[in-house]
């Protein structure tokens, strides 16, 4: 019916309304907001922003310090520093948000299955969980990289599943805890499934801790795509991503401290942004923590 | 006229060690029975009051009938048809008919949900597609004398007694025959126990409801119920109507029960029964008679010889080798 | 005559707020009490009445966001209000100690019961045998079967109703002139406590001590207290003896109280009582008495003003505006 459907857009509509105005009242999440917002919207725009093509070299005039040419000086190829931070930035979010979406996403499955399922399953996927762990990252990206080549597709499947077992530990834990709760057996009692506890009753409240650990996890991959791209098995130079311009800030650091800043700060800016942001919009739907506006 | 509910030498049964490490520690019961071969019998718009203290058995008993638990043995016969031992999905059709109220009035209430959520996962778990769900929400709500607007609510925003009626509107969404309530009294204020017990019994008036009451409440248990049986580590050690369990308690275990529960008044006499010691672990049975270890009558045949279930009246059951004179 | 030298508690017009997000929540308002010496005083009350707030003051246990507003807390002559941390450490414990609610929890589990008893013995100058051998003396008060083999026992080891006598025994070792009991049987099962009162009753015989006992079961507060206190979101509606309170109940709310309790109840009824509404917004206080939106017998006075303390019978005082209309008209 039309009107349900207009009803339901409007309930929609004052949902996020209301996580809105309870972001604005909570400083540090509206900072973080802010920052996220921030690098968001430089990586969609990177190419009008950016001054100049990131990769053209020009070694007359490299490892140049900050001047009104090259904001941010120049590395040691001559390549503008500030283009390629600001183009890194698309790197980086590309890097980081699909691979931890889809790693978020597996390992929530997985835990939930883990947790609330049968017991013979559990030791399955632990048993899984704690294989794919102790595998060294960097082994298991050479081995992928052997097998696919090197490229961006490459890293996000090895963070994807070096990560899933991280995820899938804290969601299973968080399901075990919550399985003998009386309000799951009252669910139970009254007929749920196990699809309907697992996705009406435990999603919700299992997602909060998993929202943090996600957003906490953004800087983390980043350095693992920088440490990657840095041995060859990840982004190729001369692709701008900010793990390598820090490596290649520290290996020029006696030349000129800026191309290692210009690595790191973006780096530290989006790592407090996503960080505030999920330890505040955790709180938001954490409904008894809902303070009275 | 067959009863509603009937439940035929149940027992529960946990296991504590896994085989190998039984076989190991010689175990030969790696297992406690937390519910011994009981049988009790609900008609249609009857309430029984299930009495006991901690480790009587009388949540597992009631969490059996209602399929959360699989019985080790016995029968469990709802409207004839037999339902223990039945897997969760054979066992859902059930679940129309019969409800449970747990003990927790707001841990029992998903956290996240609202209460209108809440109350329409029964109709949604069913598939109940005839009906406007917004509506019978609102006729539940009006049904447990809430006002409508809770149903925007969260569970941690209603108070004891608010959450108590949310539970019972929860359970009486479907229509059911029978309700286990699992301490409805439970963390309830004295000014306010009286709304749920007064609600409980206006809805088996008007929907002739059946209820298992789960309880160690005896003041409640008086006021709503018709039956009683009184659970001492497992097994049902007196059964029968309330009024006379209540004027003339056989067992020594159920006088001293009554006696626990002292009237509001100074100048009552104090002569509660002071039985000695602890209750027994369900893990270290006493022999013989399983209440003989603080039983004030206890006599030698008790300590060697456990005492079968007798009828003493019709209707009223006792296990007890020296049931106590009607008048004490 | 003053019988003030006779109180070893006093507390005097006691207001204490917490701080919230909510706002300022008035949790206890002008609250007065008195325990004499060798009584048993019972503090009756629901949720939000208040009588956690004034057991956390008496022993400085309240919570960072509680701000004492003013009031006295006089015990032994001294204001308990105005001592600082260590003075107050001095007295907990010592001269008054107490009893929690749940006994699964308020025994350390990581060491032995007899490790705690020697322990809380601290301020005694007694060597550690002769501390072993009053925690002995003291398992053995309570009830305890076989204590100097149960001295070297955990708490998980006993029972619940155990742990409770083992509280209770470490809470009078030190002989306080007070012992605040809090619930102290809520988590028993009844036949428990009914054993555990009992002993409550001898000790406090045999100790002489004062006990302050919080609780919700009138039957339990008819049984063994002296004297009894009602409050209602945070005041104190009716201070008087066991008697003048169980059977010449001033207040609407007592009596109403007094009515809801089941057991109260000997013949089976249609409907129970019950206290229709509920306990005012503590953020958000009406005008006028607290209990007026409650309360059958309340008049045009109870919207606008909020009533007094009057003594209404020696030693029975009740805040309410239907003894202050009745003291007028004599």
């Amino acid at each position: 019916m039309a009107t349900n459907g207009f009803k339901n857009y409007s309930i929609k509509f004052s949902w996020l309304s209301q996580t809105w105005a309870r972001l604005k009242n909570d400083k540090m999440g509206l900072l973080g907001f802010v920052l996220v917002i921030t690098v968001v919207l430089v990586a969609i725009f990177a190419h009008f922003l950016a001054p100049y093509d990131p990769n053209m070299i020009n070694i007359s005039h490299r490892l140049q310090a900050p001047s009104l040419v090259h904001l941010l000086g120049t590395d040691h190829l001559g390549r503008d520093t500030l283009s390629r931070v600001i183009v890194g930035s698309r790197i980086a979010l590309k890097v980081a948000m699909i691979s931890i979406s889809l790693a978020m996403s597996g390992g929530l499955i997985l835990g939930l299955l883990a947790g609330y399922g049968p017991a013979w399953l559990d030791r399955i996927m632990i048993l899984i969980f704690d294989t794919v762990r102790s595998f060294p990252t960097v082994m298991f990206a050479l081995a992928l990289v052997t097998m696919l080549g090197p490229s961006l597709n490459t890293i996000i499947i090895v963070v994807v599943i070096t990560s899933i077992p991280m995820y899938g530990r804290i969601v299973r834990a968080q399901t075990l805890s919550l399985k003998n709760k009386e309000f799951i057996w009252a669910e139970r009692s009254t007929g749920a499934g196990m699809v309907r506890i697992l996705a009406v009753h435990m999603l919700p409240n299992v997602i909060g801790p998993l929202l943090i650990i996600a957003s906490m996890d953004v800087p983390v991959v980043v350095t693992i795509e920088a440490g990657l791209s840095f041995l060859g098995v990840g982004v190729r130079p001369p692709a701008p991503s900010w793990g390598s311009i820090l490596n290649d800030g520290y290996a020029y650091i006696r030349n000129t401290t800026w191309i290692a800043i210009a690595g790191g700060v973006p780096l530290i800016l989006t790592t407090v942004g996503f960080t505030f942001l999920g330890e505040s919009l955790r709180d938001i739907f954490d409904p008894k923590l809902q303070k009275d506006i | 006229m067959t009863s509603l509910l009937e439940v035929e030498n149940t027992r529960m049964r946990f296991q504590t060690k896994g085989f190998l490490k039984a076989l190991i520690d010689r175990d030969s019961t790696p297992y406690i029975d937390a519910v011994c071969g009981v049988s009790l019998k609900i008609k249609t718009g009857e309430t029984l009051a299930l009495v006991g203290e901690s480790g009587s058995g009388k949540t597992t008993l009631g969490l059996s009938i209602i399929g959360l638990l699989k019985p080790f043995e016995g029968n469990i016969r709802f409207q004839g048809k037999e339902i223990s031992g039945l897997s969760d999905t054979a066992f859902k059709k059930y679940r129309r008919n019969i409800a449970m109220m747990f003990q927790d009035p707001v841990g029992c209430l998903s956290p996240r949900l609202t209460i209108k959520s809440l109350l329409k996962q029964p109709f949604k778990i069913h598939s109940v597609q005839d009906r406007d769900l917004n509506e019978e929400v609102k006729r539940l709500l009006n049904m447990v004398g809430l006002p409508s607007h809770f149903e925007g609510r969260y569970p941690h925003q209603l108070s004891g007694g608010q959450a108590r009626r949310v539970g019972v509107a929860r359970a009486c969404a479907l229509g059911p025959s029978l309700i286990i309530a699992d301490e409805p009294t439970a963390g309830l204020d004295v000014s306010v126990q009286g709304e749920v017990l007064n609600l409980m019994k206006q809805l088996q008036n008007d929907y002739k409801v059946s209820y298992l009451v789960i309880t160690h409440n005896l003041s409640v248990v008086k006021h709503i119920s018709h039956r009683i049986a009184v659970m001492y580590l497992g097994r049902f050690v007196e059964q029968g109507d309330t009024k006379e369990v209540f004027h003339h308690p056989r067992h020594p275990y159920t006088h001293a029960l009554l006696s626990a529960n002292p009237k509001p008044d100074p100048d009552a006499p104090k002569d509660a029964i002071e039985l000695k010691g602890d209750i027994p672990s369900v893990l270290n049975r006493p022999q013989g008679c399983e209440f003989h270890t603080r039983c004030p009558f206890v006599k030698d045949k008790c300590r060697i010889k456990a005492p079968t279930e007798t009828v003493i009246t019709p209707g009223h059951t006792i296990t007890c080798h020296y049931p106590l004179e009607r008048d004490l | 005559m003053s019988l003030d030298n006779a109180n070893i508690l006093e507390i005097r017009d006691l207001s204490i707020d917490y701080i919230t997000n909510r706002g300022r929540l008035k949790a206890l308002r002008n609250a007065s009490l008195s325990v004499r010496k060798n009584r048993i005083v019972g503090v009756v009350g629901e949720s939000g009445c208040g009588k956690s707030t004034l057991i956390f003051a008496i022993m400085n246990l309240l919570a960072e966001n509680a701000e004492i507003n003013h009031g006295t807390i006089d015990f032994e002559g001294q204001d308990l209000l105005k001592l600082s941390q260590n003075e107050m450490r001095k007295l907990r414990g010592g001269r008054i100690s107490m009893v929690f609610q749940d006994p699964m929890t308020s025994l350390n589990p990581v060491f032995s019961v007899g490790e705690q008893m020697v322990d809380i013995q601290h301020r005694e100058k007694l060597s550690k045998k002769e501390k072993q051998l009053r925690a002995v003396n003291m398992l053995a008060k309570v009830g305890i079967p076989d204590p100097e083999k149960r001295l070297k026992n955990f708490p998980d080891q006993f029972s619940g109703g155990m742990r409770q006598r083992i509280s209770i025994a470490m809470a009078l070792m030190a002989e306080p002139s007070l012992l605040i009991a809090d619930e102290p049987t809520t988590a028993l099962d009844a036949t428990l406590e009914i054993q555990i009162v009992n002993r409550l009753r001898k000790l406090q015989a045999d100790f002489k001590c004062s006990i302050l006992f919080v609780s919700h079961h009138l039957g339990l507060i008819a049984d063994i207290c002296d004297d009894v206190v009602v409050m209602y979101a945070g005041e104190v509606v009716e201070e008087g003896s066991v008697r003048d309170i169980f059977h010449r109940a001033g207040h609407p709310y007592t009596q109403a109280l007094l009515e809801c309790d089941p057991a109260r109840i000997s013949e089976e009824v249609t409907e129970l009582p019950t206290i229709p509404g509920e306990i005012p917004d503590l953020a958000n206080l009406p005008e006028g008495c607290i209990f007026r939106n409650r309360c059958s017998q309340a008049s045009e006075i109870c919207e606008k003003e909020a009533p007094h303390r009057l003594e209404i019978e020696s030693g029975h005082f009740v805040s309410c505006h239907k003894h202050n209309l009745e003291a007028n008209n004599d």
